[in-house]
């Protein structure tokens, strides 16, 4: 393959939702696939150095679903929501909720649009709404270890593109 | 509820994006950054305010003037946030990359 397709990432600041954007060298049935077959969705989702298991994934619309994320200490980190919507090959949305928060009802709400882009290339957009500006930053920390911050970035890079890295 | 004071408070809101721009290569005084604002001079004295709170700048004396400095350590909490959390699911759209290819290998193989 050619070069790496980029991850987007916008999260504009003071606000409840987010944005992941990712091109894929495949046709847009196969991508739909990958994300809606839960023999092939264990195979690549979640972080790396955990394994991922589907405890329940009810097919089409309305359907309940409850992953988790084993860590190699063994310990078990549970996501789960039901599905609003399954329009193959186009859209799937759904709502989301992380187990492991201090209370219930921190849910998300996740729509993944899958583009046909000419030459058999998909474009995926996945928009995450949250209840509250909080409930988002929270849910991107928590995919961040905490580290030594030891490069400057520059200001107009980060602002001028009100933080859309990627 | 106690007022949230952090870097993504102060970056919240797009005037004082505007007031870290300006004054982020050279310190201003508070006059000269409102010069630049339709909004009220109390208005722009209130985001400062707020900025200096969340750490993002700093005033300084001259003489009788104060000037408002811009501290971008604090900015790298904010990049490096976002970035992580790329990242994690750059990683994950990396073993995605493969498992299409596999997907599509298999497909040619049928035809």
């Amino acid at each position: 393959m050619a070069t790496k397709n980029q991850t987007k990432v916008v999260a504009e600041p003071g606000r409840q939702e987010l944005f992941i954007t990712r091109e894929f060298e495949a046709p847009r049935e196969l991508v739909f696939k990958a994300f809606t077959d839960p023999d092939l969705l264990t195979r690549w989702l979640g972080p790396c150095d955990m394994t991922m298991r589907i405890d329940v994934m009810e097919p089409g619309d309305g359907g309940y679903w409850r992953f988790v994320h084993i860590d190699q200490k063994g310990n078990e980190y549970g996501f789960h929501g039901v599905t609003h919507e399954v329009a193959a090959p186009e859209r799937v949305i759904r709502t989301f909720e992380f187990e492991g928060l201090p209370e219930k009802g921190h849910v998300a709400m996740e729509t993944a649009i899958f583009e046909a882009l000419p030459g058999d290339r998909t474009r995926v957009t996945v928009q995450s709404v949250f209840r509250s500006v909080a409930d988002r930053d929270g849910m991107v920390q928590s995919g961040m270890e905490r580290g030594v911050v030891d490069s400057h970035q520059k200001l107009d890079e980060i602002l001028a593109t009100e933080l859309q890295l990627g | 509820m106690q007022t949230r004071r952090d870097v993504f408070q102060a970056i919240a809101d797009p005037t004082r994006r505007e007031i870290i721009n300006l004054i982020a290569y050279q310190s201003l005084n508070l006059n000269a950054i409102a010069e630049n604002f339709e909004v009220s001079r109390p208005a722009i004295s209130q985001h400062i305010k707020i900025l200096t709170e969340c750490g993002l700048i700093v005033i300084k004396k001259q003489g009788r003037e104060r000037y408002c400095e811009v501290r971008l350590g604090q900015l790298n909490e904010v990049s490096q946030w976002i970035e992580r959390y790329r990242q994690l699911w750059d990683r994950q759209f990396g073993r995605l990359d493969d498992l299409l290819e596999e997907m599509k290998e298999k497909t040619r193989k049928k035809k």
